[in-house]
């Protein structure tokens, strides 16, 4: 398992290094996500490289036993809004309407285009 | 030191092991209200352990930056946890690169919507200006979305606000609002939830269906690439 943190650690540094280097408007660690991904498909390809965490699932039990419990991770930055709270003072109804309605028609427009575009990729499979 | 509760009290609460505590005790209840529920979105334990952590904080007097000082070690785990984002990413890799072409379509269009709708209505709705702005990043996470707003000059604080509410609403509303609309494909409705609510909108949809966490997480990374191009373009063009 400390390998397996070591590995994953080792990709969001690198991540946080190129992401600062190059000023991207990215997150280090989706950089990051990047390399560990890049990493397992080369181990498939290399046999040499499944040694240590990269080998019998190890590094993938640990990602995904953080994963179970992403939710808990948001909880620190979300005290922090509470006690901010006031900032919206006046105007937080009328934000946490605005926000509301943003977010229903973002959901739908987004599942809506992806279903759209792939009902004609399937169609266009489908015709001769 | 242990004769006065009092002081035993001031020790503690200066320590992160009892804010720690806190967090973690308060998120496994709340998480097992929510299973007890069936995942009723409305019991979204991130939202319930977020206010009972502050009326907690509130009723103690306790500031933020104490509380803080135990939290911050969930809270750095949210970037080793973004980059294990990539082993269920990997392992359902075949059904993702299928679905390149829809997932591209609706990165731009959605992301488009995200940042424009918000503007519009919030322009709609009278708020000032620095508001607007504020609020414009609100669908991609809170890092990404405070250095745009920085970068507009609005107020990072309020974008931050923004961000988590945005999330916590779309965590709740985008598993009735999808079964009511009858949306059965877990990639569409992941992919919305990633892309919407970023990191929260994610973590809602791996406790739904694992395809839909794999999209969603992949909606999350590219939204914001994609939203920190946009917003400077959108603030340009609608609020000339």
């Amino acid at each position: 398992m400390i390998a397996s943190l070591s590995i994953i650690l080792i990709c969001q540094l690198i991540g946080e290094v190129i992401v600062r280097g190059l000023r991207l408007p990215l997150p280090g660690p989706v950089i990051g996500l990047a390399l560990l991904f890049a990493l397992m498909i080369l181990r498939d390809r290399y046999t040499a490289l499944a040694r240590g965490p990269l080998r019998d699932n190890a590094v993938e039990g640990t990602a995904k036993g953080m994963l179970a419990h992403l939710s808990l991770l948001f909880v620190p930055a979300g005290v922090g809004v509470v006690q901010n709270l006031d900032l919206l003072a006046q105007r937080g109804v009328a934000i946490a309407l605005v926000l509301a309605a943003s977010v229903v028609v973002t959901l739908l427009v987004t599942a809506g285009t992806f279903l759209i575009i792939s009902r004609l990729m399937v169609r266009r499979r489908q015709s001769p | 030191m242990t004769d006065n509760p009092f002081s035993l009290w001031v020790y503690l609460s200066q320590t992160p092991l009892l804010w720690l505590t806190v967090t973690l005790a308060v998120y496994a209840l709340a998480d097992a209200v929510s299973l007890a529920t069936h995942r009723n979105p409305l019991m979204n334990p991130v939202l319930h352990s977020i206010w009972v952590i502050g009326v907690f904080l509130y009723l103690t007097g306790t500031s933020y930056t104490t509380y803080f000082g135990g939290a911050q070690f969930v809270h750095f785990l949210l970037g080793p946890a973004t980059v294990g984002l990539a082993v269920p990413l990997y392992e359902n890799r075949k059904l993702v690169a299928a679905a390149i072409l829809p997932m591209l379509a609706a990165l731009l269009v959605g992301s488009a919507t995200a940042i424009v709708s918000v503007m519009v209505f919030a322009e709609a709705a009278g708020l000032p200006r620095d508001i607007v702005l504020a609020l414009a990043p609100k669908s991609v996470t809170a890092g990404v979305a405070m250095g745009i707003s920085e970068m507009l000059g609005a107020n990072p604080a309020i974008t931050v606000i923004a961000t988590v509410l945005t999330g916590v609403m779309g965590a709740i509303v985008v598993t009735p609002t999808m079964n009511r609309l009858g949306i059965t494909d877990f990639r569409a409705r992941g992919f919305a939830a990633g892309l919407a609510s970023h990191g929260i909108g994610t973590a809602r949809a791996f406790q739904v269906d694992e395809v839909a966490g794999v999209f969603a997480g992949i909606a999350m990374g590219l939204n914001a690439l994609v939203t920190s191009l946009l917003v400077p373009l959108a603030a340009t063009l609608l609020l000339r």
